[in-house]
């Protein structure tokens, strides 16, 4: 996109001006010097609307290179619209080598999901926020969670907990589970399903967490400590299912429910695509799962 | 049988080229052009300049053209573009009080220097569904005064040698005008930078918040001291030349609230001001903006806060549409794994529960048949 001939308008490698890039990486840095704390950036308005990632596009098109792997995945699939869309905005602008294959992608940026398959040093995990702040629905005013943070004033949060605890005899909360990273910061995960929190915890990927519309950037560097919020006699439990997937047969993964009909029939898939399918190919097979064999998947290369 | 679906790429580009088809429409009909856009659909183009903060006509009717007439979504190509554009300066703050007038009104005099001007304003008409306008009639050519050699002190200018009014206000010599487009916003702000989040609002939340505070939610007892539309000079310092170099002229709407005030600890009783100034010709717009500002200023003026439009988190958190519609509109977008997190504990609480109320009623049975 650079030497573009129209001249009503022209882009930069990745969209972004190298000033702002520069601007989001000094975020960045500042994010993983303080894991968990919420830096404010100027955001930019990005050709995607608020909502809908644009913090992590920013993050990733300030850290990607042309020599990158990108994979996009949103619930856990590659093939989601919005997973599709952000994919072919990086090929358009950045053209470089996208993947849906996780350990091929040196950059994951993701919605709602922590890939199945272990993440490795090197790999940078982009993450998708709509809401940094794990305090806001606790305390509406930016001026008053920050000033909570500072003095590391977290009583709000665990009277919250428990009084979950109090009226539904357990920790109501399934998603968007607050962590604390580095013992300092209660943080947000992002609304990954608490099924994903003990991945966060000493992955030995960048994990970084960009917020569009809220104008914030964190971090957890690689081998960090993350630790999901919990009480002594009501520890911090993952979701669990009664059956494996219907297609791979995978236990121990977080499922999606798919309705099969009107009359309440239902099964349970991999909300991880790539998992799913690199099981099937490797020729595990799920009580439901179809007879066609499926292509592995492929890496587009670079441009 | 169920396969996971795939082909979410054809199906965009599928959908894109249906959007492409519905936003031309009949092609019996002659597509419309960007300078038809520019001089018809004026006040559509300077909103879009407004909110989409970017001074750029023809930019802007494209965005109209390629939005199918959604404005907002208008305003959202504009931001995305002008968002890439790099700084190369700020100019000189402007001078409303030299503006070439097109429009000038006052509520507050009946007469004053520089008298009052109506232009080309929509007050007065009737609302009558115009057929002629729809047959293509000829328009006449306007009748237009000489240019108009008195000077148009603005209004706080007047109003202010009785010392009846606060000044302006000052900002100290070193101070950087802040930029909402370039720093991350932080509460509280100061003036600078609320005014300019207010300048880009959307019209109509700030048309709803002045609204408001008409309606006594933080009543503020404005008048309109002087709106004015007109042309005014952009200049620029360049550090190598020893005057302020000419960029050329905009057009802007400025509204100067005057709002009564009966004094506090902070302040004398004088008369407040709230200000509006925005691309384009918007009366509504700069006059919403002035009354919001001017209830944002409650802090400062040792008011107390009550009411929506005085919160400046909630006011400026809120007035961005392009924020509001993406977050708003991004419900659409998949949330199945959350929704499967919350459907599996309702499941669960709903058993425990189920279980515990046929409890109750064996229990109760028991106790009957006893």
């Amino acid at each position: 996109m650079n030497a573009q001939s129209n001249d009503i308008a022209t882009y930069n490698f990745a969209y972004l001006d190298e000033q702002t890039k520069r601007m989001i990486r000094r975020a960045i840095l500042k994010g993983i010097a303080i894991p968990g704390y919420q830096v404010p950036f100027a955001s930019r308005e990005m050709p995607m609307p608020y909502g809908w990632g644009t913090g992590g596009v920013q993050v990733t098109a300030s850290i990607i290179g042309p020599d990158d792997v990108l994979k996009v995945i949103d619930q856990g699939a590659d093939d989601t619209t919005n997973a599709v869309s952000i994919r072919a905005f990086f090929k358009k602008v950045a053209k470089v080598a996208v993947t849906t294959e996780t350990a091929k992608a040196s950059i994951i940026q993701t919605r709602h999901r922590i890939p199945e398959h272990p993440l490795n040093a090197g790999q940078v995990l982009v993450f998708q926020v709509p809401i940094p702040e794990p305090l806001r629905f606790l305390e509406p005013r930016e001026t008053e969670t920050r000033k909570m943070h500072a003095l590391e004033e977290y009583g709000l949060m665990h009277v919250k907990l428990y009084e979950d605890i109090a009226k539904h005899g357990r920790i109501a909360t399934t998603y968007a589970y607050p962590v604390k990273v580095e013992g300092r910061y209660v943080t947000d995960p992002s609304p990954t399903p608490k099924f994903d929190n003990p991945k966060m915890h000493r992955s030995p990927a960048l994990q970084l967490f960009g917020a569009g519309r809220e104008k914030r950037i964190y971090a957890v560097p690689p081998f960090t400590d993350v630790v999901s919020l919990d009480f002594e006699d009501h520890p911090f439990e993952v979701q669990t299912f009664d059956q494996p997937c219907a297609l791979c047969g995978a236990e121990n993964v977080y499922l999606d429910e798919v309705i099969l009909d009107d009359h309440g029939g239902h099964m349970f898939v991999c909300s991880d695509t790539d998992h799913c399918e690199k099981r099937r190919a490797d020729g595990h097979h799920g009580h439901l799962a179809p007879e066609t064999h499926l292509a592995s998947e492929e890496t587009e290369p670079a441009e | 049988m169920y396969v996971a679906v795939k082909g979410g790429e054809a199906a965009i580009a599928n959908a894109h080229r249906l959007l492409a088809d519905r936003r031309r429409g009949d092609r019996s009909v002659p597509a419309l052009r960007l300078d038809q856009i520019v001089e018809q659909l004026a006040l559509g183009v300077d909103r879009v300049m407004s909110e989409g903060s970017l001074y750029d006509r023809e930019l802007a009717a494209l965005a109209i053209a390629q939005a199918r007439g959604d404005m907002i979504e208008a305003i959202f190509l504009v931001r995305a573009y002008r968002t890439t554009l790099p700084r190369f300066g700020y100019t000189n703050p402007v001078d409303t009080g030299a503006m070439q007038i097109e429009r000038r009104i006052s509520a507050t005099y009946k007469d004053l220097p520089g008298g009052q001007v109506l232009g080309p304003t929509f007050d007065y008409t009737h609302r009558l569904l115009d057929p002629e306008l729809a047959a293509g009639a000829e328009v006449e050519t306007p009748a237009q005064r000489p240019a108009e050699p008195e000077a148009m002190p603005r209004v706080s200018a007047i109003l202010a040698h009785e010392g009846l009014i606060e000044a302006d206000g000052e900002m100290p010599l070193d101070h950087v005008p802040g930029d909402i487009t370039r720093e991350p916003l932080q509460f509280p702000m100061a003036r600078d930078i609320r005014l300019q989040a207010l300048s880009r609002g959307d019209e109509g939340f700030l048309l709803a918040l002045g609204y408001s505070t008409q309606r006594g939610y933080a009543r503020n007892h404005p008048f309109v001291g002087e709106v004015r539309i007109g042309e005014v000079e952009l200049e620029l310092d360049v550090p190598e030349l020893p005057f302020a170099v000419p960029l050329g002229s905009i057009r802007v709407t400025e509204c100067q609230m005057v709002n009564q005030f009966k004094g506090s600890a902070k302040a004398p009783p004088q008369f407040t001001r709230g200000y509006g100034l925005v691309f384009g010709q918007s009366e509504r717009k700069a006059m919403a903006m002035a009354l919001c500002d001017r209830a944002l200023r409650a802090g400062e003026l040792g008011e107390d806060v009550v009411a929506a439009a005085q919160d400046e988190e909630f006011v400026i958190s809120h007035s961005d549409n392009v924020q509001a519609t993406g977050f708003v509109e991004h419900l659409k977008l998949p949330h199945y794994v959350d929704f499967q997190a919350e459907l599996g504990l309702v499941r669960r609480m709903r058993a425990e529960y189920e279980a515990r109320e046929n409890e109750d009623k064996a229990e109760e049975k028991r106790e009957a048949a006893e």
